[in-house]
């Protein structure tokens, strides 16, 4: 089965057809996408900075990754579905167009780059983490690789809706 | 609507649509799309940091810290990203004038604005002078986090419905 053969089948599912022919659904789902990843982002960025030493140097590492977590992952699954749904409702547009596959590809590169600073981390964060230590160089480059790639993905998500 | 409203908001929309600034917009293809992506990440600076002072007022998120703490951490966040987005936003209307001022979910939006920053200070100021001001009002304080929710969340999907209507 070759690629748009896979996009035209996830577009004949009843649900991606109900989304793309219904009235209204769309841009409900787009709401929530919105919604969704911008708290995502906006989670994701207070981590980020701190490890860039922009902000919250007062308070350790481990107390802004556990206050933000809980609401990056919910919103980030939130993202995800609403996301996934709008994908198959469009497969063969979006499937095709550069900036939604550039959007999926630094999406993965955000992944990877948060594996490596997880196992990073797991090194002694409760030391290097405390209010006023100095961030190691490996963590310091995981938050500022984290913040580029995060707002790339909104830049192409909003370019897509200018190519499609 | 008032027909004299509905006249006044014309001439405004025709008016700004004259200005060499919005004929700029207008001309040049990477402005709207630029200024919406700035638009778009100081959201997220706000909705976020909107959310995170609001679950500390419900008894959820950074409970190591006090809500005046919280508070004045991420207000200071939310008191930078209003002005980039009352600018960013004067650009697009700028740009596009008929398209924002004369929609009715763009009308709704700025309503929503006014009230979602009317109840931000409501909740933040008086933390500032006591810090246990909602201390003691826990039922108000998660009825005002509610309402602040339901504001902002109003205030991005109305953002994205203008497009639609």
């Amino acid at each position: 089965m070759d690629f748009d053969s896979l996009l035209k089948g996830l577009e004949a599912f009843g649900f991606a057809t109900a989304i793309r022919e219904g009235e209204s659904l769309f841009p409900w789902f787009e709401s929530v996408h919105v919604l969704a990843i911008v708290l995502v982002v906006g989670a994701i960025a207070m981590v980020d900075m701190r490890l860039l030493g922009w902000t919250s140097r007062d308070r350790a590492v481990g107390a802004i990754t556990a206050e933000v977590l809980p609401v990056t992952w919910v919103a980030f699954l939130v993202a995800a579905v609403t996301g996934a749904l709008m994908f198959c409702a469009k497969a063969m547009i979006y499937g095709h167009n550069i900036y939604f596959l550039l959007k999926m590809g630094f999406l993965l590169l955000a992944g990877c780059n948060m594996l490596y600073f997880h196992k990073f981390s797991q090194q002694g964060i409760e030391s290097w983490g405390q209010p006023g230590g100095a961030v190691p160089k490996g963590a310091k480059m995981a938050g500022g690789v984290s913040l580029a790639l995060w707002i790339f993905i909104i830049v192409f998500g909003r370019l897509i809706g200018f190519t499609t | 609507m008032n027909p004299t409203f509905k006249q006044m908001l014309n001439s405004v929309c025709v008016w700004i649509d004259s200005t060499a600034l919005s004929q700029f917009i207008q001309n040049a293809a990477w402005v709207v799309p630029t200024v919406q992506i700035v638009h778009i990440l100081a959201i997220a600076a706000l909705m976020a940091s909107m959310l995170m002072i609001n679950l500390r007022l419900v008894g959820m998120g950074a409970r190591d810290q006090t809500l005046a703490q919280v508070s004045s951490r991420f207000s200071r966040v939310i008191w930078w990203a209003l002005p980039v987005l009352l600018l960013t936003g004067a650009i697009l209307i700028t740009g596009e004038p008929a398209r924002s001022l004369k929609n009715n979910i763009f009308q709704l939006k700025m309503l929503l604005v006014i009230g979602a920053i009317l109840v931000t200070l409501y909740c933040t100021v008086p933390l500032k002078k006591n810090a246990a001001h909602w201390d003691g009002r826990a039922g108000l304080g998660k009825l005002v986090a509610l309402v602040s929710v339901c504001l902002w969340v109003g205030i991005i999907f109305a953002g994205r419905w203008i497009a639609y209507f």
